[in-house]
């Protein structure tokens, strides 16, 4: 256990609040970007390419030029200067590294090729529609089978080793030696992409679907080559993002580049066709896994050899061996990766990237390979447990896994499993076989750097500032909580300003960091709020408190108070403020990166948890589906467990698409993502969501900071698909290790009821 | 979307003469219209609004049957009490399909008129696609064919038949009801539709400007009902494989029966063997097998769909076990 300071809150932070944004949601008034309306607004409609790979020989834009309301066709040729990102040096990360329409050249299917703007999105759609382009194909390449060798150009990376895999596998007595697989998968956010791009030369004010409005500040800074204090951009509210909207997509680069060109505010939407094409995707990855044990199931080698998709012009390595390293104790141990390209979009980070493609195939050869044991998967778990990260020495911060294990098995009533494949029947229903499954779960924890403002008004609010956003995690919920928990002023007198590059410069929400970033940020700025107040207190010529020494002086309960008494006795803060005619007490704080604390540099910090999934098969009509899941999580303090509880809920829903649906198509004969709707590619519904319970290991994490937050957007993920497909193979017999798990492969089982 | 003209007529013979003209299309919950003419598979120059035409009516026939408008709207017809009670295997498949949001704008007429979710068809960047443009070929033969039709296809189109509540009404032996430019007439639902063929883009017998005006449905041989939908996902998904049963069981055996399967065919696909081989016989697992059989016995799979062959067994023999138990 590290020795470091942690603080104790008051009971507001680890409350069940629910999100201060929710009423501005359910009532339709919260302002996403493409709510956003100007006079003179005109709108973007994009072309996109109908082959995988080519040229373009030609476009014919007459017809569409002629259509009424049409302003303006932009091509290659016309798109005006649009850059490319200088190599290191800048604090900015894209996406596509291609600038929109840079050349003739297409790499992918639904790569843009063009775009209308014409005065309404119908005249804009059925122009867009009119224009031809004629293309020189050429070959592509598509396949899933990912065995491309390694080049010159695509190295075999080896990313972590110890003592000898290769020779302690092949001795070994018990072992496996199975290839896993994850296909593409599209985010699917409900609200698509947009930018809404207003052009003030020599300012652009960008409304954005954005996970990061500094980042994205920056990046297009840089791509519309001009000074970043000429790009402002704002997100106030997000539809979510899953990792999608971390980084700008060209669609951005387009809506600002029309809006310059016409200097007439310019909306382009992606529709849902184009967020599985030119909006990024998680790769699909193909896992070597060859793990080896003694006979009494203490871990002998690992050896995990990756390979991800990436496109042509980027490369995007989707890191799954996050945890290979370190969840578990074994001596040997070797981890390699490589990327192969393909003809598709460029990849980008979902929800827990690499993590949890990676702990699928770590998962499911521990499954495995307890199962040639003949060991309980818990137990086996159990038995390589580590308190030691292995890969650099270090112990963890705080790492809980037995415990989210032992909880786990409790709750859901794991004793009660019967290990024979197929003995389990649901009671009350013959028909029905359940199948119980588990797996741990790993993300990785840390924080960046950060500043905030927080300001108490003479009238007695908190203003509390950040060039953060909320992705509809609730981040507006936690900023007010802390506050709140600093002062005492109540949450609904605290008002949270983030979504916007103008304010002091906030994460990205993205790793599960944002929360573990903001909060020392938030609290030293409203400590620094708070000795203004107090000076105010000590210096203005009515104050009761006149002549005292600040340091004499406290505040609490929303009142500057002497010390040594109880804060009824004391001042309400505004008014202190408004004998002294001061508007407000103003505080900065910010973060610095975690790893830039010499302390914080000695541990290993990680969040882990335990996933415990039953499935119901119906082999006469072969019916598969979630039943009950249990997820145990160890994240550190939880700030608000309501939101907390969100987020691993989501997630779990999530990982029964992963696990049983989802897999975007790009189809051998042209190339094209062909099930791009809702309709075919399948994302759970409500009635495919179980029951699902949600335990914490709540054990704050002092290296986080004083809060001792971790963060919990990706962790819930990590973990559900190879317990899925665990108990998929105790109900039916059946090993799925390509997802998602398809009835087909289910319906060769011989188990019966 | 292209531009097309736009009537709203008052009446059905308005509105049959109003539809007469090439490219016209009558537009009723537009659940399936709309989005082909977003995605410029559907390009009609004008279309026919039929929604404010009295045929939103359910009413109850003499000879016990039921007359269903063809503008009575799916959830409607799902929640009517008759329909509940004496056609439950048309309730559970109304309920089984789309959701609650499209159920109150989709149509009954519409829904008989609903066109494949072959994703070939529905993207015309997507290849060639007989139904879509005749003659150009078909894409789904040796493309992306995990849902895809086993039976009635041809060399020139696999698509399937997308609709629950056409199968429900093939097993409920509907009459569907039609007026045109040269008249009105009916056609049993088994009529009503078209085998791909050569000719893909023809579904059904409807001549142009002709417009359904109901459905009736007569009296059910029984009240022994079952209408069971096996899809990947428990809901908002097409029939991977589905059935309706109507079985009238006596003495533990089967008097009569009707069985049509969704998801497999390039239309409602009605059973007529595997009924032949259960009438009179037992409703037992082993007769239950064997009709699953016989109505699988024409099936030709694709590279990606031959498990919907033991689906579609297994889907009607479970629906048989439900309904006769």
């Amino acid at each position: 256990m590290p020795d470091a300071a942690l603080y104790t809150p008051t009971a507001i932070i680890g409350s069940e609040l629910p999100r201060i944004d929710g009423p501005l949601k359910t009532s339709g008034t919260a302002m996403y970007a493409a709510d956003y309306h100007f006079p003179h607004l005109v709108h973007g409609v994009p072309v996109t390419s109908t082959v995988a790979a080519g040229k373009i020989r030609s476009i014919d834009t007459s017809a569409a030029e002629k259509m009424p309301g049409v302003l303006l066709v932009i091509t290659h040729d016309n798109v005006g200067p649009l850059f490319r990102m200088a190599p290191g040096g800048h604090d900015g990360r894209t996406s596509e590294s291609r600038p929109p329409l840079e050349d003739d050249i297409v790499r992918y299917w639904g790569q843009y090729v063009a775009m209308v703007v014409a005065e309404t999105i119908e005249q804009a759609q059925i122009a867009a529609h009119a224009i031809k382009v004629d293309y020189d194909p050429s070959s592509f390449n598509v396949s899933k089978v990912l065995d491309d060798s390694p080049t010159e150009e695509l190295p075999l990376h080896t990313e972590s080793k110890r003592g000898d895999a290769i020779s302690a596998f092949a001795s070994a007595p018990v072992k496996i030696d199975q290839t896993y697989v994850t296909p593409a998968e599209t985010h699917n956010p409900m609200e698509m992409h947009a930018t809404v791009a207003v052009w003030n030369n020599p300012k652009f004010t960008l409304y954005e679907t954005t996970q990061g409005v500094m980042n994205h500040q920056h990046v297009m800074a840089e791509t519309l080559g001009v000074p970043r204090e000429n790009i402002q951009v704002i997100t106030r509210f997000l539809g979510s993002g899953f990792g999608g909207k971390l980084f700008p997509w060209p669609h951005s680069a387009l809506a600002a580049a029309a809006a310059r060109q016409l200097n007439r505010p310019v909306k382009v939407s992606t529709n849902r066709q184009m967020m599985f094409q030119n909006v990024g995707h998680r790769p699909r990855t193909q896992q070597h896994m060859q793990f080896s044990a003694t006979p009494d199931g203490k871990l002998v080698s690992l050896r995990h050899d990756y390979r991800n998709h990436t496109n042509l012009g980027d490369d995007i390595h989707e890191n799954c061996g996050e945890a290979t390293p370190f969840i578990y104790s074994v001596p040997n141990l070797l981890l390699t990766s490589a990327l192969v390209r393909r003809n598709v979009g460029t990849p980008t980070p979902m929800r827990g990237p690499g993590a949890v493609p990676g702990l699928f195939a770590v998962e499911s050869a521990m499954d495995e390979l307890a199962i040639a044991l003949k060991m309980d998967p818990v137990e086996f778990r159990l038995k390589n447990d580590t308190l030691t990260d292995e890969s650099n020495g270090k112990p963890f911060s705080s790492r809980h896994l037995k415990e989210c294990l032992q909880l786990g098995s409790e709750k859901f009533g794991w004793s009660k499993r019967n290990p024979k494949v197929g003995s389990m029947c649901k009671p009350g229903d013959p028909d029905v076989i359940l199948g119980w499954g588990v797996a741990a779960a790993s993300w990785g924890a840390g924080h960046g750097p950060c500043q905030a403002s927080v300001a108490l008004l003479n009238d007695g609010t908190a203003r509390v500032s950040c060039g953060t956003q909320d992705v509809g995690t609730g981040t507006y919920t936690i900023f007010a909580q802390i506050v709140s928990d600093r002062t005492g002023i109540p949450i609904d007198k605290v008002r949270v300003v983030i979504g916007d590059s103008a304010l002091p410069p906030g994460p990205t929400s993205g790793g599960s960091t944002c929360t573990a970033t903001v909060l020392p940020a938030i609290a030293e700025a409203t400590d620094n709020a708070i000795k203004v107040a107090l000076a105010t207190a000590a210096t203005a010529k009515d104050s009761p408190f006149h002549g005292k020494k600040p340091d004499g002086l406290a505040f609490h309960e929303a009142r500057v108070h002497l010390e040594d008494r109880p804060a009824s006795t004391g001042t309400p803060y505004q008014q202190l403020l408004k004998m002294a005619n001061i508007d407000a007490a103003n505080g900065e704080g910010s973060t610095s990166a975690l790893n830039s604390n010499p302390e914080a540099r000695k541990y290993s910090t990680h969040s882990f948890g335990a996933q415990f999934i039953e499935v119901e098969w119906d082999p006469g009509i072969a019916r598969l589906r979630v039943s009950r899941v249990v997820s145990v999580i160890d994240g550190g303090r939880m700030i608000n467990k309501k939101t907390a509880e969100n987020q691993i809920l989501g997630a779990v829903v999530m990982g029964i698409g992963m696990g049983m649906l989802e897999e975007t198509i790009y189809t051998p004969k042209t190339g094209q993502p062909l099930n791009s709707n809702y309709a075919d590619y399948m994302v759970p519904t409500h009635a495919d969501s179980p029951s699902i319970e949600v335990h914490f290991i709540e054990y704050p994490d002092p290296i986080l900071g004083e809060y001792g937050a971790r963060g919990i957007g990706e962790i819930g993920l990590a973990g559900v698909a190879p317990a899925i497909t665990a108990a998929v193979y105790h109900a039916t017999g059946v090993r799925v290790r390509e997802l998602p798990v398809r009835i087909e492969r289910l319906m060769q089982s011989t188990v019966q009821v | 979307m292209n531009q097309f003209n736009y009537l709203h007529p008052a009446s059905t013979d308005q509105a049959v003469s109003s539809a007469s003209s090439d490219g016209s299309k009558f537009i009723a919950g537009g659940t399936t219209l709309v989005d082909l003419m977003k995605l410029y598979v559907e390009n009609p120059s004008t279309l026919v609004d039929v929604n404010d035409l009295p045929l939103a009516q359910v009413e109850s026939l003499p000879n016990g049957g039921l007359r269903v408008g063809a503008m009575v709207r799916n959830s409607d017809l799902a929640f009517h009490p008759t329909v509940k009670e004496k056609y439950a295997v048309l309730s559970e498949a109304l309920l089984s399909g789309a959701s609650p949001q499209l159920r109150n704008m989709a149509t009954t007429g519409g829904n008989l008129l609903q066109r494949t979710r072959c994703p070939y068809f529905r993207d015309v960047t997507a290849g060639p696609c007989n139904k879509r443009n005749p003659g150009t070929g078909c894409s789904a033969i040796d493309g992306f064919n995990r849902t895809m039709a086993i039976l009635g296809t041809s060399d020139h189109c696999i698509a399937t038949h997308p609709s629950d509540m056409d199968v429900a009404m093939t097993a409920l032996e509907a009459l569907i009801f039609i007026e045109g430019p040269k008249g009105k007439r009916s056609v049993p639902i088994n009529d009503f539709y078209k085998l791909p063929g050569d000719t893909p883009h023809i579904e059904n017998v409807l001549e142009p400007g002709e417009l359904i005006t109901h459905v009736e449905i007569p009296p059910a041989i029984s009240t022994k009902q079952h209408y069971l939908k096996l899809r990947d996902r428990a809901s908002y998904e097409f029939a991977l494989a589905s059935a309706a049963v109507v079985a009238r069981v006596e003495g533990g055996h089967i008097h009569s029966v009707r069985i049509a399967m969704g998801g497999v065919g390039t239309r409602p696909w009605r059973a007529h063997e595997a009924e032949a081989v259960l009438t009179g016989k037992p409703a037992t697992p082993a007769h239950f097998q064997a009709a699953a059989e016989a109505a699988l016995r024409g099936a030709k799979p694709h590279t990606e769909n031959a498990f919907k062959v033991e689906l579609a067994k297994r889907c009607v023999i479970r629906a048989l076990k439900v309904a006769t138990a």
